[in-house]
């Protein structure tokens, strides 16, 4: 399996604390590689250098072999990289069909296509579609803002897969969530990872969660790689059980 | 509700408009006047609604938009050239300049873009008024014709209220379309979350500097009529006080809503006039009456109906929600 996103040596130093010194990665076409570590420890940070959110201190990163460090957010997405968020981002006042075609519509033509084109940039139908896969139905012509905390989770999901992304950073997608829509949303990526054959990296706390839907899991503690390997190794790893459990 | 209220809607509209061309045929000078200077502040002020409630840029320098527009219109129009074109160089010279006043929201937001605007506008209005040999100083210019359109002279004031009016609604239509179209969900996206719409491949840069240029250029049309309709221009009228007006006909109407500067327009234009027979304290009560509006719904009049909508929406889903519970029941 060749490796669609490679990091190398990231760092990122904010003033004189080094929040990332130096990690190095790849991630599989078609895997699902799991990021944890303790609050603190840098993932989102990491996360965030990898999406051009941030620019890293040092150290590249290359999707698909090309080296895209330093790229702009839209630049990436348009790539096909797309994220979910830790806190809820969602468009508050748009309802969820608009906040999901919105989401679609810039990786359709042309910015001139865009403003003569069609209102919905031919969209609703995958739009609708989306809704149905994340069981949204009932609230499609809501306001974002007035959903509750998980479904807007799931919207915000649901967004980062509309234009059809090929590796998808999720930040925490099950915080929040309340347990019976776990599971759910747990097969809902399951088969997006499968049919769509799209590949995940999965920052998650919820080590339940994390160990059932990775195939390989990447342990951070203060800004470096600790341990890297399938879910069963790397929980039985000493060097990890110490820095979660401390002494 | 929906059902018909599409239907009534659209006939709601048709009245209106009937009304906007057959009531004014008995208006005398001054009336006309006033409401060709609603039309003309109207187009402005849905500039300003464009880039400042659709795509949540703050700018105090639509005014000045207004002026540059104005003062293009005056300077050709006394040379010999059509309105039209006119009209046209005015929307390309405030689109150019509304451009390239985006580049600071870029980097910063907020009061901080409202003041960067502010000293653009104080900048403008300070060229109008010491680059005499251009816009002819304090002393300004006059004698600016009205067009002809289709062979028709509309110096009289009801042909040339028919002339703001239409433009008025060209620029409805065309404003109508943009916000409905995938870039009017952009600029909201700007407004409502940059960050995301960042990762969703929203360049949010070049919309960015889109809403400023459109937005402006809408200032330069309405400052194009500006022009003919006073016949005489000079550079008192385009300073921040502009500005400050044309950002209270947005917030009053409703900033985000489409016929909010249609409604603040109004207010900011018509409202004084009808409060002329207070003679003396016309002024103070229109003051009083607008902070009374904003202190009672900081959303403008239009988030006033937004909100009853919104209150009945909840109430007849409740209603179902009750409905079918105590439907579930009985049948248990």
């Amino acid at each position: 399996m060749s490796a669609v996103l490679e990091v190398t040596g990231i760092k990122k130093n904010f003033g004189g604390i080094s929040a990332v010194g130096g990690v190095s990665f790849d991630v599989r076409e078609g895997e699902i590689l799991g990021l944890i570590g303790p609050n603190g420890c840098g993932k989102s940070t990491l996360f965030n250098c990898i999406l051009g959110q941030l620019t890293p201190s040092g150290g590249e990163v290359k999707l698909d072999g090309k080296v895209v460090t330093g790229l702009r957010p839209a630049e990436l997405n348009k790539l096909g990289v797309s994220r979910t968020f830790q806190l809820l981002q969602v468009f508050p006042k748009l309802s969820v069909r608009e906040n999901l075609i919105l989401a679609g519509q810039e990786h359709q033509g042309s910015m001139a296509s865009r403003l003569v084109g069609r209102s919905d940039a031919g969209l609703t139908a995958a739009a609708n579609q989306m809704i149905g896969f994340f069981k949204l139905d009932h609230l499609a012509d809501e306001p974002a803002g007035g959903l509750s905390y998980g479904q807007q989770k799931l919207l915000d999901a649901a967004m980062a897969f509309m234009g059809g992304p090929r590796l998808v950073l999720l930040d925490e997608p099950a915080g929040g969530v309340n347990p019976s829509m776990l599971s759910d949303l747990k097969e809902r990526l399951v088969a997006i990872n499968r049919e769509k054959n799209a590949t995940f990296v999965v920052i998650e706390h919820n080590m339940e969660f994390v160990m059932s839907l990775c195939t390989r899991v990447m342990v951070m503690a203060e800004g470096k790689v600790l341990a890297m390997g399938r879910p069963d190794e790397v929980r039985k790893d000493p060097a990890v059980i110490e820095a979660y459990l401390g002494h | 509700m929906s059902s018909f209220a599409k239907p009534l809607k659209i006939a709601l509209g048709l009245i209106v408009i009937a009304a906007l061309i057959v009531v004014p045929m008995n208006f005398n000078r001054y009336g006309l006047f006033i409401l060709s200077q609603w039309a003309v502040m109207a187009i402005a002020a849905m500039g300003l609604n464009l880039t400042l409630g659709y795509a949540g840029q703050v700018s105090l320098a639509q005014g000045a938009f207004v002026g540059i527009g104005a003062y293009a219109a005056a300077i050709m129009t006394t040379h010999g050239w059509p309105l039209p074109a006119a009209i046209v160089v005015a929307i390309g010279l405030s689109f150019a300049v509304g451009w390239v006043l985006g580049y600071p929201a870029l980097r910063v937001q907020h009061h901080y873009l409202a003041f960067v605007t502010l000293a653009f506008s104080t900048l403008a209005f300070l060229v109008f008024r010491n680059e005499s040999w251009l816009t002819g100083g304090i002393y300004g210019i006059s004698n600016i014709p009205r067009p002809h359109i289709f062979g028709i002279a509309t110096n009289k004031p009801l042909p040339f209220y028919y002339v703001c009016l239409g433009s008025l609604a060209i620029v409805s239509l065309a404003v109508w379309w943009l916000i409905r179209s995938p870039w009017g969900r952009a600029f909201m996206a700007l407004r409502e979350n940059p960050l995301r719409a960042q990762s969703l491949g929203v360049d949010t840069r070049r919309y960015t500097l889109m809403a400023f240029a459109i937005g402006s250029a809408l200032g330069g049309v309405a400052g194009a009529l500006y022009a003919p309709l006073t016949q005489y221009i000079d550079p008192v009228p385009f300073n921040l006080s502009l500005s400050l007006d044309l950002l209270m006909m947005v917030i009053v109407g409703g900033a985000g809503f489409f016929l909010g500067p249609f409604l603040g327009a109004m207010i900011a234009v018509l409202l004084p006039e009808w409060l002329r027979f207070t003679e003396g304290y016309y002024l103070m009560l229109y003051a009083i009456a607008v902070m009374g509006l904003l202190i009672w719904s900081p959303t403008g009049i239009l988030g006033i109906l937004d909100r009853h909508l919104a209150e009945r929406r909840t109430k007849a889903a409740s209603a179902l929600r009750a409905v079918a519970k105590s439907r579930l029941e009985t049948a248990q």
